[in-house]
């Protein structure tokens, strides 16, 4: 699995691939069409991550690397959740003050025209 | 130095880690431009994730209504308004360039300079496609009387975070596509032939080109999906 010879495999791999990718595509955008609610966000997420899961580990290789450069590279993102976790509960506080002190919102959208 | 008898009880995976980190030599066993192109795609992911995150707070945060996107992104076509059509396509597009440039690298590999050349000259025009139509989204939206700092159909930051994500995104793309172009002019030239014949690099643009993908898979699941 040493990648000083680079990165050669089958073609077979990336036709898969890339077939996959337009199929989880298609369930991405079929989900446009569902009532929101938990199970319509559960649906995206699990096509998003299959999708960034396949490029990453097969497009980019990454599944044939050394675990040290996987660890390098896949680790230090995951701490972007400590991130998205601090400014989701800073998200809601924001919007509570501004109810608080501003009064709820009287914006009247106007409709899509195309 | 690693001490093999300290490692005893570790499965092979985590003794590969140990050996390579500590041995006071090359880390990384992969070719340095490769390493480097990695080690800038993490940062990549974190300015990206910021944006997002960003994003995210405002749109908790804001209490006019948030513009619905597939509603706001629909094509009206043959008289019926079909949702996020646009994005869709353009979505496509970006997974095609990114199956041909999987195919160049490959072909790097087996030194078939013509299949690599046409398949990255590909990939790159259908990048430029994209962000040609990111253009007329663009376009598009402005004569709606969508700005950064306002919109007609809901909360003022849509506008802001839009215009931030996707922009910073549609620049990424074309710095690929001419990135892309580059190489594969340097692939034909026989530039490499010079240097003994390594297309590594066609494998490091395509790091790049795979990431501007991945990019476009979150923002499309987290802006124009949620």
């Amino acid at each position: 699995m040493a990648s000083e010879e680079g990165q050669q495999h089958p073609l077979k791999i990336y036709w898969i691939m890339w077939v996959g990718l337009f199929v989880l595509s298609g369930f991405s955008y079929t989900t446009d069409f569902m009532d929101d609610g938990i199970v319509r966000q559960f649906l995206i997420l699990a096509f998003m991550f299959a999708k960034a899961g396949g490029i990453v580990w097969i497009f980019m290789h990454m599944g044939w690397e050394r675990p040290a450069l996987k660890l390098a590279i896949l680790v230090p993102p995951i701490f972007i959740g400590v991130l998205i976790w601090l400014m989701a509960i800073e998200g809601n506080y924001t919007e509570l003050t501004r109810i608080e002190f501003f009064g709820e919102s009287t914006f009247v959208p106007e409709e899509v025209h195309h | 130095m690693s001490d093999a008898a300290t490692m005893d009880g570790l499965p092979d995976g985590a003794k590969g880690v140990v050996t390579d980190y500590s041995a006071d030599k090359q880390a990384f066993h992969v070719p340095w431009g490769k390493a480097m192109m990695w080690i800038f795609l993490l940062s990549d992911t974190f300015i990206f994730s910021c944006f997002l995150v960003g994003y995210m707070h405002v749109r908790m945060a804001a209490t006019d209504p948030w513009p619905n996107p597939s509603e706001v992104f629909g094509l009206s076509l043959f008289g019926t308004d079909v949702p996020l059509l646009l994005i869709a396509i353009m979505t496509f597009v970006l997974i095609t360039s990114s199956g041909t440039m999987a195919l160049a690298v490959n072909m790097g590999y087996r030194k078939n300079r013509k299949a690599t050349f046409w398949l990255m000259v590909v990939t790159a025009v259908l990048g430029a496609t994209f962000v040609g139509m990111q253009a007329f989204e663009w376009t598009k939206l402005i004569m709606e009387g969508v700005r950064p700092w306002q919109n007609p159909f809901g909360s003022a930051q849509f506008g802001s975070s839009f215009f931030m994500i996707t922009g910073f995104h549609g620049m990424h793309v074309t710095a690929g596509v001419i990135y892309l172009l580059v190489v594969a002019n340097r692939v034909r030239n026989g530039f490499y032939e010079k240097r003994g014949g390594n297309y590594e690099i066609v494998e490091i643009t395509g790091l790049y080109w795979h990431f501007v993908d991945l990019v476009w898979v979150f923002i499309f699941a987290f802006f124009y999906l949620w």
